[in-house]
């Protein structure tokens, strides 16, 4: 028996009795299609290519296994900026504790409300990117997710918002299994900062599409939260039209496993896309981030900046690609990933790789691993500054570049917050 | 003398005895029994050829990880600094301007600074210095040294130029107050006018306490901060001690005499 029969097989028998929830006409199509994927292709396994450094099986396992919710509770964050708030306890959506689901320049509801209607624009969207991103890589979790997500928030965005619109994913329940689905579509010129923080539940599969138009702006920041014991499969799906921009940030502190999939498509000539993540990890921490860009049009710019730290043995993993397809001249791609090592039982487990098919452009990636920078931490400490407050100083120095990705300084603010508080529980 | 000149003598004296270093991981001898005091209010210059172990004793003095002391000691007003940590010897007094100023990304000067001001002041059981003071004397200090706003809000020495770098270095011993001062090769890479505006502020720290060890290939540096006593290093070892017109010497002939002079 083949590696895909044996694959198809225990997926049949994972998903026996799984059915898709009900709907209107057209989710049921979008809904069987996503899981007539889910079967064909099989849920991930180790042997896979793109799961070799991260085992797929708490992820995919009929059994949620219990996470305790954080005992001090999630710390506030972003609670000095003006949002539009929207809560999610458990994977689902929690009126009471929400703003309404109204703002100026776009439209924002529900996906369990418009499920039951029979037209609605998101009809030739949901589920879209996802089907799309599964070649040449296959995302079986994230086509599960289609498959059976009943709620998330589907937004269309139709001129320049300045709230930031916020996603808090509140853990409560040390069993729950959230699936959440989030639509975003911003019209021609439009811009929208979406911002995300919270452990959302013991198991998280999360999936974010987000079409972004000729000229439009997206910016995102996410905080995954600090509940250690859950686990989560994330995937960010992107596609940019002509002068448009994409760009996230996503900060991970603690948590067993999480897996951060960023699929992100350049369609249009002139458009940037750039996806920085930092992550602080400790203990049994497993951090995986896979990233894949793909450049299909002329004179676009991508980025990808990586930072993990590792202590006790904590595990990071990159595989990054930039694909730059035929006739995508002038690209302009740029990938690092780069890991510092507190101590040697960590490890860093990095793939980088760059398929290039046009002849003029412009491509980097570098993938480092080390300790701490002595040269700093003597200049620190020559200075006076103690050995446990110059390291961290030091890390803080490490992930500077990433951290620097967000253009906002204030959200920057609250990023740095979070590790400086981080790193000071564990100076002790 | 006054009586706080005789409590600065003793408690700012820089003393090294046969000061004999090894690097820990190669079994080479790079420092073979240095002799050296600098008192209080005194500024010595130490030239010498390269690889002579110069950097490496300024390195040893302040702590630096990598060498091992096989004789000899070092200490300052009497307490050993061999025996401290690197932000224990800055607490008590001593400060290395770099030779190459470390880049920091992502910590701002004035944090790092304010960071590094209250920690010297916390170890040694003062105060700390509140933000507002901090600001105020900071602003000051660096309006001296030509050390702009933005500077001061950029990550530490992160895209600095060469003479920005230096200043930097200047504006932290100026905050930091220290008693002993040892300055690396200050001047490399520095332009006349950026040699001038760092001696300058090298001069104004200058006083009756606080004594300096300046470090250097080049004498033309020390027309600009004069030295009362010059040493040249060469082997490990001090081979000769003068004044002033030592450096002179140097300058005019090299170090070939010198060193003939010595074999």
């Amino acid at each position: 028996m083949g590696f895909l029969q044996q694959k198809q097989e225990a997926t049949a028998a994972l998903l026996d009795g799984i059915s898709v929830p009900a709907g209107a006409v057209w989710i049921t199509a979008i809904r069987d299609a996503a899981m007539a994927r889910v079967i064909e292709n099989g849920l991930p396994h180790r042997r896979d290519e793109y799961w070799k450094y991260t085992r797929p099986d708490t992820l995919t396992a009929q059994d949620v296994i219990p996470a305790a919710p954080f005992e001090h509770g999630e710390a506030p964050m972003f609670d000095d900026i003006d949002r539009l708030k929207v809560v999610f306890v458990d994977g689902i959506f929690d009126a009471d504790q929400s703003d309404d689901l109204e703002g100026e320049g776009l439209t924002i509801e529900c996906l369990s409300d418009i499920v039951n209607k029979d037209i609605h624009w998101a009809k030739e969207l949901y589920g879209q990117l996802e089907a799309n991103g599964q070649t040449p890589v296959q995302r079986p979790l994230a086509a599960l997710n289609t498959a059976l997500a009943e709620d998330g928030i589907i937004i269309r965005v139709t001129g320049q918002v300045s709230r930031p619109i916020s996603f808090f994913y509140k853990h409560e329940d040390e069993n729950s299994d959230a699936i959440l689905h989030h639509v975003i579509k911003l019209e021609e010129g439009a811009s929208l900062t979406l911002l995300e923080n919270g452990p959302a539940a013991a198991r998280f599969n999360k999936v974010l599409e987000v079409y972004v138009a000729d000229k439009a702006a997206f910016n995102h920041v996410r905080a995954q939260g600090r509940d250690h014991e859950r686990r989560a499969a994330t995937h960010i799906f992107g596609r940019l039209g002509t002068e448009s921009s994409f760009k996230s940030f996503t900060l991970t502190v603690n948590g067993v496993l999480t897996r951060n999939e960023c699929v992100l498509e350049l369609t249009g000539d002139d458009a940037i896309a750039h996806v920085a993540g930092a992550c602080v990890g400790d203990g049994d921490f497993h951090h995986d981030d896979t990233v894949f860009v793909t450049h299909d049009a002329v004179a676009c710019e991508s980025r990808q900046v990586f930072k993990k730290v590792l202590r006790n043995g904590a595990t990071g993993v990159f595989q990054g690609k930039i694909l730059v397809k035929p006739g995508a001249q002038k690209t302009d791609g740029y990938q690092i990933s780069q890991s510092l090592l507190l101590d040697e039982d960590s490890q860093f487990l990095a793939k980088p790789e760059l398929e290039i098919y046009a002849d003029d452009v412009a491509c980097s990636h570098g993938s480092t691993s080390g300790a701490i920078d002595e040269d700093g931490l003597f200049y620190l400490r020559a200075r006076g500054v103690p050995k446990d407050i110059a390291t961290d100083l030091m890390t803080l120095a490490f992930l500077a570049e990433a951290v620097e990705e967000i253009e906002n300084e204030a959200l920057a603010d609250c990023i740095l917050t979070r590790l400086e508080g981080w790193l000071e529980r564990r100076r002790g | 003398m006054t009586a706080d000149a005789r409590a600065d003598e003793e408690n700012n004296m820089l003393e090294i005895k046969g000061l004999k270093v090894k690097l820990e991981d190669e079994d080479k001898q790079i420092l073979k029994g240095v002799d050296l005091t600098v008192g209080a209010g005194k500024v010595h210059a130490i030239m010498g050829p390269n690889g002579s172990g110069k950097s490496t004793l300024s390195y040893v003095l302040s702590g630096r990880d990598g060498y091992e002391v096989t004789e000899g000691s070092a200490t300052l007003g009497g307490e050993d600094l061999l025996e401290l940590e690197a932000e224990e010897r800055a607490a008590l007094g001593l400060f290395l301007a770099f030779q190459y100023p470390v880049e920091i990304p992502g910590v701002g000067n004035m944090t790092f600074l304010r960071t590094a001001v209250n920690a010297q002041r916390k170890a040694r059981g003062e105060e700390e210095m509140s933000a507002a003071d901090f600001l105020k004397v900071i602003r000051a200090k660096a309006k001296t040294l030509k050390i702009d706003a933005d500077m001061l809000k950029r990550p530490v020495n992160v895209g600095f130029s060469g003479g920005e770098k230096k200043r930097n270095e200047i504006l932290q011993m100026a905050m930091l107050e220290p008693k002993m001062c040892i300055l690396d090769e200050t001047d490399s890479g520095l332009d006349v006018d950026a040699m001038k505006l760092v001696s300058e502020g090298v001069n104004a720290l200058r006083d009756a306490g606080r004594g300096f060890l300046v470090i250097t290939h080049y004498q033309r540096l020390l027309d600009h901060i004069k030295p009362d006593v010059v040493h040249i290093m060469a082997d490990g070892r001090i081979v000769k001690t003068g004044g002033p017109e030592l450096a002179l010497e140097v300058e005019n002939n090299g170090y070939a005499d010198i060193l003939a002079e010595m074999a």
